[in-house]
């Protein structure tokens, strides 16, 4: 009688499909009107290395989860945002100027910008990041400090001008002057680091949707960064979940900013082409 | 005085009289509970919110006490009935004296 019930219970365990995944066919609309691509067909210089979709992070997280970044009410990401709209307005540095000086009502002048970057900058002639971008103009047009790089204050600001093109499709470009930044990227991105010899693809390439501890791993796509972490209670930008992920392989990391993180952030976002911006995102 | 408090809040624009509605409300607030120490061993003071009341029309909803183990940025949400058109009127009282107000309007249709 005792080995039937082990039986039993084998069988309901083999008949329920791998737990965990929230109801596969959620859509996430944002504030009832934002529709957002979680799924998206795969950009063409993957070559089938994720299968014929990407899957942002949302999908792999839990329903309460899911649902506290479906009402901006309910995302504590959107606090930051508002935050960063006073920063916006505020005169700082030796030119007396706000970033409203210059680009006036953030709703039109930064609607897209977001799902561009990280891109080449002709003039300075490399790959910049949002938050380059943000301080390159604090330091010469506002004669402001830059502002340290994902720390609240810019990681703030990096949200505020994500939320203004959310919904829009991820589109950085990886070829022209671009391209060498992308191929260094690439390059990481399948180097192995650390002790447990790990590379980013193992994880998210060859194991997402498996459990990484008592966490799922996702495919790593940054359309959600920056994201309010539960863990910390603050907005994470993508250069500190990269040193997250190098640390916990137990090796030596770089820095954010540093320029193997910026030709890293130019890759990965260019794996989530098609993806919607979704920043502030919400994820454990 | 805590700095970058600003509350919100979220009421249905309108209702059918006799509607139960759900109200949410946040303060984002550091609530400081009093027990933490600083970098040089020091107590940091508390400074919370230390009450909440939400009336309509003048008679009260809801009425809370809240206490150091409040974690930042409170936030509560509660069902009301909306026995005709008014105005929610929102309290928050801080330690430090401060008092912070919001309200909101809501039609019956």
């Amino acid at each position: 009688m005792k080995f039937k019930a082990m039986t039993a219970i084998a069988v309901l365990l083999a008949a329920t499909p791998l737990a965990g995944f929230a109801d596969e066919a959620a859509e996430l609309v944002i504030n009832e009107e934002i529709q957002i691509m979680t799924k998206a067909p795969a950009p063409a210089h993957l070559e089938g290395a994720l299968g014929d979709e990407v899957l942002s992070g949302w999908r792999f997280r839990s329903d309460e989860t899911q649902a506290l970044q479906m009402d901006d009410f309910d995302n504590p990401g959107m606090i930051f945002v508002d935050q960063a709209i006073e920063a916006w307005n505020t005169v700082e540095g030796s030119e007396g100027k706000s970033c409203a000086s210059c680009h006036d009502d953030v709703e039109t002048s930064m609607k897209g910008v977001r799902a561009t970057y990280p891109k080449w900058n002709d003039g300075a002639e490399e790959v910049r990041t949002l938050a380059m971008q943000i301080n390159d103009c604090r330091e010469n047009q506002m004669g402001a400090e830059p502002w340290k790089y994902d720390k609240t204050d810019i990681i703030s600001m990096e949200s505020l001008i994500s939320v203004q093109s959310r919904g829009m499709p991820v589109n950085v470009a990886i070829d022209g002057p671009a391209q060498s930044t992308w191929e260094q990227g690439k390059e990481m991105y399948y180097t192995r680091y650390g002790q447990l010899e790990l590379s980013c693809a193992n994880c998210h390439e060859n194991n997402y949707g498996n459990m990484i501890r008592a966490d799922h791993l996702s495919q790593g796509q940054i359309n959600g960064f920056p994201v309010y972490r539960l863990k910390n209670t603050k907005l994470n930008g993508s250069h500190s979940r990269f040193k997250g992920c190098i640390r916990d392989t137990r090796a030596e990391t770089y820095s954010p900013g540093s320029a193997e993180f910026i030709a890293l952030e130019l890759y990965v976002a260019s794996r989530g082409n098609g993806l919607s911006v979704e920043a502030p995102s919400v994820r454990n | 005085m805590a700095e970058g408090v600003t509350p919100r809040v979220k009421v249905p624009k309108k209702a059918a009289a006799g509607d139960v509605v759900t109200i949410k409300t946040l303060i984002s607030h550091p609530m400081e509970s009093g027990q933490r120490k600083d970098d040089d061993g020091n107590l940091i003071p508390r400074s919370i919110i230390n009450r909440f009341t939400c009336d309509f029309n003048g008679q009260n909803v809801i009425d809370v006490t809240m206490e150091p183990a409040m974690s930042t940025n409170p936030y509560f949400e509660f069902d009301a009935i909306v026995p005709e058109a008014g105005e929610f009127k929102f309290t928050w009282y801080d330690d430090d004296g401060s008092v912070y107000e919001e309200t909101k309007s809501i039609a019956i249709g």
